[in-house]
């Protein structure tokens, strides 16, 4: 039992990394990459909204669109819960910790736009998870986009010194360096 | 503006992909073949359109503070619609592309678009800018996957999506000298950045040759 939990989370946070292979959450990527600290703040802010969120949207789920028979319902219901979740969350943050909405503030907003959280909604309840794998994954696929986050971010740091061509400077040498990372994490595959 | 203007925006100078970065989740994720590029930009062109118009339609009675929600639940009940369509009409593409479907929600581009757009202008209009937008990202999805199947596989393919019959199948590069890399993610965000970049150049030129007709 744990085993599998085990292996599917490296499933999910490494070798089917969300941003390197399935390339959800795109923008926030290249948006929030150009320093480590706003990727960390980006990164915890997004672990804690897909775990809140698929957790009320499993529930939601399973509980109410289930037993009404209104799977067809789920898209419209997910994203709605999702933005409230996230303006929810920005309201409490605001309100009980003003240094943390200081830190994390203008990143929250952007959350619900990131298909990231939908995307970890939807798979949770398309592969038939229980509630413990529905838990682990929804951990280890933002605990992947932060990881990738923080090393690109890492690597952008850097970048800025190098000498760049000029139609290259800004979002399309973050690709390459992003076609680069797949490339290594293509040979983690083997790893489970 | 007027509306030839604001039609062809889309296409090159405001592309939607390569010119400011929207939607690039699916663009990347889904241009392995023709087929579900075609797919999927059609999808996209039909929701665009759909909810520019019902948006244009609802925007005088729309209160100002809740309209970001009001937009959503309008993008996601024609997404639903739309992926339950293909579902029923066009399995083989709903197959390859679903999931990607149902994330139209949150593609940037639609949701752009109601705001900076829909929201302002009338149903007419709205219209247009939906469909040149949509045609923009259409293009951009066909020359990326275009690219990308002919460097991958050797094979430029386009098969029916109803019947899945082989409509024409062309073999470019011999299979020994294919590049399989470029059906992988990596081959993604390569032929994204060359492109982005060729872009780049394009503007660039075209600046510095305004700048040169300003100074004579």
């Amino acid at each position: 039992m744990l085993g599998n939990l085990f292996s599917l989370f490296l499933t999910a946070c490494i070798i089917d990394n969300i941003i390197l292979s399935k390339f959800f959450g795109m923008c926030p990527f290249l948006g929030v990459s150009k320093k480590v600290s706003s990727a960390v703040g980006m990164g915890l802010a997004v672990i804690f909204v897909i775990v809140g969120a698929s957790i009320l949207t499993y529930g939601l789920y399973y509980l109410v669109l289930v037993p009404l028979e209104l799977e067809y319902m789920d898209l419209i219901t997910f994203i709605l819960v999702i933005a409230a979740f996230v303006q929810f969350v920005e309201m409490f943050i605001k309100k009980n910790s003003p240094s943390l909405y200081k830190s994390l503030g203008i990143y929250l907003p952007l959350i619900t736009t990131n298909c990231a959280v939908l995307y970890v909604a939807q798979q949770n309840i398309a592969n038939g998870y229980n509630f413990a794998e529905m838990l682990v994954y929804s951990v280890a696929v933002p605990a992947g986009f932060t990881l990738t986050l923080c090393i690109m971010a890492t690597i952008r740091e850097r970048l800025e010194f190098a000498n760049t061509p000029e139609s290259y400077k800004g979002n399309p040498i973050t690709l390459v360096v992003a076609a680069l990372m797949a490339i290594a994490f293509t040979g983690l595959a083997g790893l489970v | 503006m007027n509306r030839k203007e604001n039609f062809f925006a889309g296409f090159i100078r405001e592309n939607p992909v390569f010119g400011l970065y929207l939607g690039l989740c699916s663009t990347l994720a889904i241009t392995t073949s023709l087929n579900n590029a075609i797919g999927m930009g059609l999808s996209v062109i039909v929701v665009l359109t759909a909810s520019n118009i019902i948006i244009s339609a609802i925007r005088k009675i729309t209160p100002d503070e809740i309209r970001i929600p009001v937009y959503i639940v309008v993008i996601a009940t024609l997404v639903k619609i739309t992926g339950m369509l293909l579902q029923a009409y066009f399995d083989s593409i709903y197959s390859a592309i679903g999931v990607y479907i149902d994330l139209i929600v949150v593609n940037c581009i639609i949701l752009g678009r109601a705001e900076a757009f829909a929201s302002k202008n009338g149903i007419f209009d709205s219209a247009l800018d939906g469909i040149g937008m949509g045609l923009g990202y259409t293009l951009a999805l066909i020359v990326m996957s275009v690219i990308r199947q002919i460097l991958g596989s050797g094979i430029l393919s386009f098969a029916n999506p109803m019947t899945n019959e082989m409509i024409f199948s062309l073999r470019i590069i011999p299979e020994s000298f294919t590049i399989s890399m470029f059906t992988t993610p990596t081959g993604g965000f390569l032929t994204f950045a060359v492109l982005a970049a060729a872009l780049t150049v394009y503007k660039n030129s075209k600046a510095a040759k305004l700048q040169k007709k300003e100074a004579k």
